[in-house]
């Protein structure tokens, strides 16, 4: 069976979880393989909720917000804006591809730039292969 | 009434939890009028088939200090749990992983292969590596063998008390001493020590954090009353236990974390690495490599201590 890759997609309440939506209101076909959780701001996605969605099993973490400028609570999507790339840099060093971990600014009338983001990313990480995290249990 | 039996030992440790015990001063007195040791491989002579010779549960206290990180640690923790009523996971080691944790960025064969093989000051020509069997012509050898992932004790036994700190501070030895002889123990699970951040002790100014550069301890002169984290040195105070009695923030370095997460936060590094990134200064994407370049080491900075005790507890063995 070919490899599908669980994408968790963890997307701000005001535009990009919008964006989400309108790509399903307006029929847009997009890859099945992302598993969506709503939070009211992206800069409520702590980097402890990145490597729980890892631990737990999944092969990708895509965090959506609003663009720059448009943040509902002004500036958490900056604080996000910093953290995710410093998050990247450190799990490089734990051995997890840049591609595995990906940030988008999607606005509520992005319904396609999202659809669009979905099918990349699905398909970046399906070439990646799954996650296997080998931590902890493994002591040979 | 039979003195009640103590015993101490040491894991993958640095040694420096069995000095804490000695730092103690003139109360190690009052600890050995008050027990039997029974244990304490760095001070006494005590043998391995001492401890197997007694029954389950007859040492009433056992402090084990150092990660577990070989068949042979491995294997005393499962002795000496079955054979303690009350095991102590001592010091950050045993807790978090500790300093050899960061053994788990790599593996194995790449501990081997640096420090029998490539490290520059080794003579060994024929390449050779430790092996867990070797036959002389007295017999066959064994040594323990090496973990790829260094492991805390409560991950390979059930463990009854946390004291943390690297070493653990004198005061807390104390109180764990002064708790045990007036049977006045916690709940088994508790952390002795305080339930809030090292920033919640810390007496430093604090004003507003907004950091525009990050410098490493040897880059800056600090202002010893203000928050170093403040002066753009990496404090891990908000993401570290309290109750260590700050000593190294007194001496004018930074909280390196040695105490684990406090209450309610399940992965230290990574609430670490969240304070660090939301207190920057700067949101276009040059000042954001800036940061990315300032902090140097990341995994090793907000891991240096927590690592076996973190979420992903170690570098990926295998790339899928």
């Amino acid at each position: 069976m070919s490899f599908e890759p669980k994408i968790v997609g963890i997307l701000c309440n005001w535009c990009s979880y919008t964006g989400a939506d309108l790509a399903g209101t307006s029929r847009k076909k997009y890859a099945p393989n992302v598993r969506i959780v709503r939070v009211m701001c992206s800069g409520r996605v702590e980097p402890q909720f990145v490597l729980k969605a890892f631990k737990q099993g999944a092969d990708g973490v895509l965090i959506c917000g609003c663009h720059i400028g448009d943040c509902h609570y002004q500036d958490g999507n900056k604080k996000t804006a910093r953290r995710m790339p410093l998050l990247k840099k450190m799990l490089s060093q734990f051995g997890i591809e840049d591609e595995r971990i990906r940030l988008e600014w999607v606005s509520a009338s992005e319904g396609d730039r999202f659809a669009a983001i979905v099918n990349e990313m699905t398909e970046q990480v399906r070439k990646l292969g799954p996650y296997n995290a080998n931590g902890g249990a493994a002591n040979g | 009434m039979a003195k009640p039996k103590l015993a101490i030992y040491w894991a993958a440790a640095c040694g420096g939890c069995d000095v804490a015990i000695l730092d103690t001063n003139e109360k190690i007195l009052d600890i050995a009028n008050l027990c039997d040791i029974v244990l304490w491989p760095i001070a006494a002579d005590f043998k391995y088939h001492h401890i197997e010779a007694m029954k389950d549960k007859e040492i009433d206290l056992c402090l084990w200090n150092g990660a577990v990180r070989n068949t042979e640690q491995a294997e005393l923790a499962k002795l000496l749990r079955a054979k303690s009523k009350v095991l102590v996971a001592f010091g950050a080691c045993a807790i978090l992983g500790g300093i050899p944790a960061l053994a788990n960025f790599t593996t194995r064969d790449e501990i081997l292969q640096r420090a029998y093989v490539e490290a520059e000051s080794n003579a060994n020509d024929a390449k050779t590596l430790p092996q867990t069997k070797t036959t002389v012509k007295e017999g066959e050898l064994e040594l323990p063998e090496l973990f790829d992932t260094v492991q805390t004790l409560a991950q390979v036994v059930d463990v009854e008390y946390f004291v943390p700190g690297c070493p653990p501070p004198v005061d807390i030895i104390l109180k764990l001493v002064d708790l045990y002889a007036t049977n006045k123990l916690p709940k088994p699970g508790a952390i002795l020590a305080a339930n809030k951040t090292c920033c919640d002790d810390c007496d430093r100014i604090k004003e507003e954090k907004k950091v525009k550069k990050f410098y490493r301890p040897h880059e800056i002169i600090t202002d010893p009353k203000k928050c170093l984290l403040e002066q753009g040195i990496i404090c891990c105070g908000p993401a570290t236990r309290g109750g260590c009695g700050m000593r190294c923030v007194k001496a004018n370095m930074p909280c390196r974390g040695c105490f684990g997460p406090p209450d309610g936060v399940a992965d230290q590094g990574a609430k670490m690495l969240s304070a660090i990134a939301s207190i920057y200064q700067g949101e276009t994407p040059e000042e954001i490599n800036k940061m990315l370049e300032e902090v140097v080491d990341p995994a090793g900075t907000f891991y240096r201590f927590g690592m076996a005790d973190s979420m992903l507890k170690r570098k990926r063995l295998h790339k899928s």
